[in-house]
């Protein structure tokens, strides 16, 4: 079975194309489809096993990054992600993906017992401006907390020297209430950490990346898709061959949600024989 | 209709970055009174018809976070010293304005109308302060208002319809003088010979122009547009090297040489040449917007560098978000459009520190100061290409202070386009249409601006070609392109262009200069009412593209339109029974051309050029030797050669996840990469290398200083893992003015370098361009004349990426080997520049055209055998330099012995002699490196280690020290 991604694109979205060959590399079948047409025809979302909303600058990042994306997600597609979630449908959201994810609400989702609510929550974790007020883009180190319930970034094979990931954005510091933060700790929801001493943008905790819940949805600020073949390491070229023997870690997150869905269907057929 | 108004600032805990940003940018500016603190606010006006519980939702649920920030209607109460606000005028691109109208309606479901502002609290400083502080670092006042008070106006002002009327302009019975007030006065930057012409030919059409020909034909004739300089006929006077006996040339006296049409002659002759010489690969040369290389059997791919100067200097901003966007449109309009995958950046600025405040010497009034020019032109690449999704993966910096009143900004761009889709043509009966971006006011007069020469006044008299860009626009524009480049049925159109210098009046001028075309100007969707159809005509407004589109196709193309929110118009017809231009306005003919005269009107001209060779400046006897330690430090400084980390860490140089080898290499990004290598084709492992070349210091010899920026742009190339025998490369000139005889041998000397360099090599040029008019006339009637400036860029094929290496040493226990021979002429280094010691020879480097070229293939063949583990150019700064980065980036320590390179310790260390490289080679591979080498120089210079220091004869220093000066002097 060949799980099928659904890559949201739109104006100003500019990671639409490394983000389908990042899951297209690592077994599903990826298709781009225009915001426009998924607000006119919600059930779309119906028919997928995997989304992405991938990084860029939705709508020139107008009043704050992925602001008026999430405005027009939160109208038009809040009840279609909120099906598909129902059905275990794993989400990636990388940069803007991810500022876009937290104002739908997306991120970081009910707590646990809590009901899912029928309209699109107000958001309670922010991604405001780098400290620095300005764009970075380099490779950072980064952490996966052990005991994270994120299913994209569990056991991932890594060395210190390849445990990196690229960040390129200007408002990527991680804000949540000191109580918030402290439950997604407790809910094991954060899904990477940049390495304390290499946090970028001043991101509270080192957090880079969260987890729901379900540990299905994945939102973070570095982009696992450009890390999916070793020459993009950014010094491959002194890398010992032994570090290389395994995939490029954002390629693994990308395997993890593939097998996912696969281990899914098959429990779901075995339970259907039986 | 109300206007509301809503302002949104961070909450107390969550930090304010853009206010301490702000504060920060004073700081930089230096100003006289300094504010303590900043506080941010963003401002949205919104008209239309909301009530009060609507205007709170916009506040709350739009345009706020709730965790972040806070939203008051209205104007909160001051609350600091002072306060500014700082808003676009009336008419300015506000490309925010346009998202949060659609965010409203989103919400709301209501239309409304929307401009943003943004508002300063600031303590510190008093209300006359606070506004030379805005007016300084916070706005530009060409396109901003500063208001002292909070802005909310009752209504928006909007533009009025105008009586369109068909103006004819006197011209057939003008004297010489009365032409050129005319061609000044009109803003046409004609020259005398070019009025008489275009007298002489409406005198046969029996008839005086009307206004809107007048501007086509000016346009069209601009020396932006045509490159009439480059394409004319030169008589020089003075040497050139090597034999005469060049296609286009004739010696017509002692010295004197006879050359038809410079650009033939030299750089494309020299194209030709290698075409006809077994050079297949090439597939469009100098006919399209960008050259086309093939990259494999089905891919091939594109690169264009254009200049943006003057808008630049007026508004750095603006200037170098528009000069970005331009060149990826080229890119988009070359072939049947290629998709861009690499952007490159070169900027030429005065330097930072040796203006007031910093020296007591006074910027010339007219001026913005370097710091800020090169803060805003990076700012503005950055939000350009960054929102266009387009990697920056390549680019310099070069300061001198000649370049105070008109630095240069040169932005390239590549793309990549399958093989089938190279060329297109438009076919009669097609239709003319128009893609992307409203038109408006904004742009008018850009081509004719950029021709001519930069004064103080120039500020007052040209801001209407000064423009913002939109580059979420150009991205939709994109996508639909290449929806419909892709289409299942085939492309939905036979040609493609973009709007650029003279807007629509270039691209259809172009598009239909075999067929001709009829125009209905009103057509054309407006920005606002109130456009005359000349204004439609000319308007350089961005983010436009024409095509010409079969009229079964429209339906299509309509449809992916839609589909990606891109606005598309019809605008006429390509084919009329004449070749004519025609433009309608409604029923009215308003112009009408033969397209002969548009295209093949333009007076043939002789330029004469003189060229003698230039004395070395002598050496003040009075300054003695540095020691090689302390010049080594200063160079590493120098900003020439010290790192720009931090512009290229605002650049996204990953973006499409494509890149291989990135502008910093090694552990931690220490390390100035060569050149950078990217994947165009996914699924292949067949790289594309991007690099460029810049010798700005032998200037007093442009034949050299052309032939050594070819060579470095080789050798950048080579060092990352280029094949030199598939490397092609482009022509960029920038040039102080060429009416005098003198900066025309310049020109002259440089594009013979560029042709014997091209041979030499065998890198055929592609492209090109030229910015012929850059000098500042002060106020005082002083003109600062920029260096005459030549940038090559050039992109090359990788065969495999795996082959690729970097310049960061590897491994301790490696030697250093460097390759090709070392001379005593120092002339044009960047020591000598600090350094002006007696008896130096101070004469500027010979350059052999048989070793470059050899040394070259011998290196890359040694790279592609796996032979070396690093490789670095040896340029600005010497072999010295170059094996200080190599030992830093890599963090390993370095001993070196240079008494074999030269019998001079400094010539050794610093000398700039061109052709040469520095590789890292293990000890077992050194045999086979040699052997590789064959008969090209070489020899061991040092042997890296783990003692973290640099050492040889006359220096001893850590490597962090080193890497800390490098890293020190480019920060804001």
């Amino acid at each position: 079975m060949k799980p099928r991604a659904l890559i949201i694109t739109t104006a100003g979205i500019n990671c639409d194309r490394e983000l389908a060959e990042a899951f297209e590399l690592a077994g599903a079948d990826p298709v781009s489809i225009h915001l426009n047409r998924l607000t006119a025809d919600p059930t779309i979302v119906d028919d997928f096993d995997l989304v992405g909303l991938p990084g860029g600058f939705s709508y020139g990042d107008a009043v704050a990054a992925g602001r008026i994306a999430a405005q027009v997600m939160r109208s038009g597609l809040y009840d279609a992600f909120c099906r598909a979630l129902e059905r275990g449908v794993p989400m990636v959201a990388p940069c803007n993906g991810f500022q876009i994810a937290v104002q739908i609400g997306l991120l970081p989702g009910p707590r646990d017992e809590e009901p899912v609510s029928d309209r699109p929550p107000v958001p309670t974790v922010a991604l405001a401006d780098n400290e620095s007020a300005r764009f970075i883009d380099r490779w950072v180190g980064i952490e996966v907390p052990a005991d994270t319930r994120c299913i994209w970034t569990r056991g991932l094979e890594m060395s210190t020297e390849t445990a990196m990931l690229p960040i390129a954005h200007g408002e990527g510091r991680f804000i949540a209430s000191t109580e918030q933060l402290a439950e997604l700790e407790r809910m094991q929801c954060v899904a990477v950490r940049y390495v304390a001493s290499d946090n970028p943008n001043g991101s509270m905790g080192h957090v880079a990346g969260i987890c729901d819940r379900s540990g299905l949805v994945f939102g973070l600020m570095p982009h696992p898709e450009r890390y999916t073949r070793w020459t993009s390491h950014p010094t491959w070229t002194r890398l010992e061959a032994s570090r290389m023997d395994v995939e490029p870690p954002g390629l693994q997150m990308f395997r993890n949600a593939v097998d996912h869905v696969r281990e899914h269907a098959a429990e779901a057929a075995a339970c259907d024989a039986s | 209709m109300t206007v509301h108004r809503i302002e949104v600032r961070p909450s107390s805990d969550a930090g304010d970055p853009r206010g301490a940003a702000a504060c920060q940018s004073a700081r930089t500016a230096s100003l006289d009174a300094q504010p303590e603190s900043v506080q941010a606010t963003a401002i949205y006006l919104i008209e239309g018809e909301l009530d009060a519980d609507a205007v709170r939702r916009v506040a709350d649920e739009l345009l706020s976070h709730p965790v972040t920030e806070r939203a008051v209607v209205g104007a909160s109460a001051p609350r600091a010293d002072s306060l500014v606000e700082v808003h676009p005028q009336p008419g300015v691109m506000d490309p925010e304005a346009e998202a949060v109208e659609l965010g409203v309606r989103s919400l709301l479901g209501v239309d409304v109308t929307v401009r943003t502002g943004r508002r300063f609290d600031v303590d510190g400083l008093d209300q006359g302060q606070a506004r030379t502080f805005a007016e300084r670092c916070l706005a530009n006042t060409l396109i901003h208002d500063v208001h002292d008070a909070p802005y909310h106006p009752e209504q928006f002002e909007a533009g009025h319809d105008r009586e369109a009327e068909v103006r004819t302009v006197p011209l057939l019975e003008l004297d010489d003088e009365a032409l050129q007030r005319l061609s000044r006065e009109a803003h046409l930057f004609l020259s005398l010979d070019e009025m008489q012409a275009l007298q002489e030919a409406y005198r046969d059409m029996g008839r005086d122009p009307r206004e809107i020909e007048l501007e086509t034909l000016a346009q069209t004739w601009s020396e932006h547009c045509v490159h009439k300089t480059l394409k004319a006929r030169v008589e020089y006077h003075g040497p050139l090297p090597g034999d005469l006996d060049r296609q286009g040339h004739e010696v017509v006296g002692e010295g004197v040489v006879r050359i038809d049409n410079l650009l033939a002659s030299t750089i494309a002759a020299a194209t030709k040449e290698l075409m006809a010489d077994g050079i297949d690969w090439c597939l469009s040369v100098f006919v399209d917007n960008a050259g086309i290389i093939a990259f494999d059997d089905d891919h091939a791919v594109c690169f264009k560098v254009e200049t943006h100067n003057h808008p630049s200097a007026l508004e750095p901003y603006g200037g170098a978000a528009t000069g970005i966007g331009g060149c990826i449109r080229d890119i988009i309009g070359t072939g049947l459009a290629a998709r861009p995958i690499a952007a490159s950046d070169v900027f030429c600025v005065g330097h930072l520190d040796t203006w007031a405040p910093d020296t007591d010497r006074q910027l010339p009034t007219g001026c913005l100061h370097p710091r800020r020019i090169l803060s805003q032109v990076v700012a503005g690449v950055r939000d350009y290409g960054n929102r266009m999704g387009i990697p920056t993966v390549n680019g310099t910096v070069w300061f001198d202070d000649d370049y105070v009143g008109n630095p240069l900004v040169y932005c390239g761009c590549v793309g990549v386009m399958p093989r089938d889709r190279v060329a297109g043509d438009p076919q009669p009966g097609d239709l003319i249409v128009a893609l992307g971006g409203r038109t408006g006011r904004d742009g008018i007069h850009g081509a004719t601006f950029s021709s001519a020469e930069l004064t103080d006044t120039h500020v007052d008299e040209f801001s209407h070609a000064v423009q913002i860009g939109n580059p979420v626009t150009e991205k939709k524009v994109l996508d639909a392109i290449m929806e419909a480049r892709d289409a299942p049925g085939g492309c939905l159109y036979s040609s493609i262009t973009d709007c650029g210098a003279g807007g629509f009046s270039s691209a259809v001028g172009e598009m239909g200069e075999e067929l001709g075309a009829t125009v209905q100007l009103e057509a054309a969707p407006l920005k606002y009412q109130g456009l005359t159809p000349t204004e439609i005509w000319i308007s350089e407004a961005q983010e436009r593209m024409v095509m010409a589109v079969p009229e079964d196709r429209l339906p299509a193309l309509q449809e992916i339109c839609d589909a990606h929110d891109v606005e598309l118009c019809v605008l006429g017809t390509f084919g009329t029974p004449d070749r004519e231009l025609i433009l309608n306005w409604h029923d009215v003919e308003f112009g009408r051309l033969p397209m002969s005269l548009l295209h093949d009107g333009l007076p043939d001209r002789l330029r004469v050029a003189r060229w003698q060779p230039v004395e070395p400046a002598a050496a003040s006897a009075d300054v003695a030797p540095p020691s090689i330690d302390d010049a080594l430090k200063r160079l590493l400084a120098h900003p020439n050669i010290a790192s720009k980390r931090c512009i290229i860490e605002q650049y996204d140089h990953e973006v499409q996840g494509r890149s291989v080898i990135r502008p910093q290499v090694g552990p931690y990004g220490n390390g100035p990469s060569d050149a950078a290598v990217l994947l165009p084709v996914a699924g292949s492992t067949r790289g594309l290398a991007v690099g460029n070349g810049l010798a700005t210091g032998l200037q007093d010899d442009p034949w050299r200083m052309a032939v050594a920026a070819l060579d470095e742009c080789v050798r950048n190339l080579v060092c990352v893992g280029a094949d030199p025998e598939r490397i092609a490369v482009l022509d960029n000139f920038c040039w102080p003015g060429c009416d005098d005889e003198q900066r025309m041998g310049e020109l002259v000397r440089a594009a013979e370098g560029c042709r014997d360099a091209a041979l030499a090599y065998r890198t055929p040029f592609i492209s090109g361009k030229d910015s012929l008019n850059n000098q500042f006339t002060t106020d005082d009637g002083r003109t600062i004349r920029i260096p005459p400036t030549l940038l090559i860029s050039g992109f090359g094929i990788v065969d495999d990426v795996h082959r690729c290496v970097t310049m960061d040493a590897k491994e301790s226990g490696s030697s250093l080997v460097l390759v090709g021979e070392t001379t005593g002429a120092m002339g044009g280094s960047q020591f000598a520049d600090l350094y002006p010691v007696s008896g130096q020879d101070r004469t500027l480097p010979e350059i052999d055209l048989d070793s470059g070229p050899r040394t070259a293939r011998a290196v890359a063949a040694a790279i592609a055998a796996g032979l070396v583990r690093s490789a670095h150019d040896c340029s600005e700064g010497g072999v010295l330099v170059a094996a200080a980065e190599m030992a830093f980036a890599g963090g390993l320590g370095l001993a070196l012995e240079l008494d074999s390179v030269h019998s001079d310790p400094l010539v050794a260390a610093f000398a700039e002699t061109p052709g040469r490289y520095l590789l890292e080679v293990r000890d077992a591979d050194r045999s086979a490196l040699e052997l590789a080498l064959g008969e090209t120089a070489c020899r061991v210079v040092g042997r890296f280690d783990n003692g973290g220091r640099l050492e040889c004869s006359g220096c001893s220093a850590s490597i962090d020290e080193l890497r800390d000066l490098w890293s020190g002097t480019i920060n804001w």
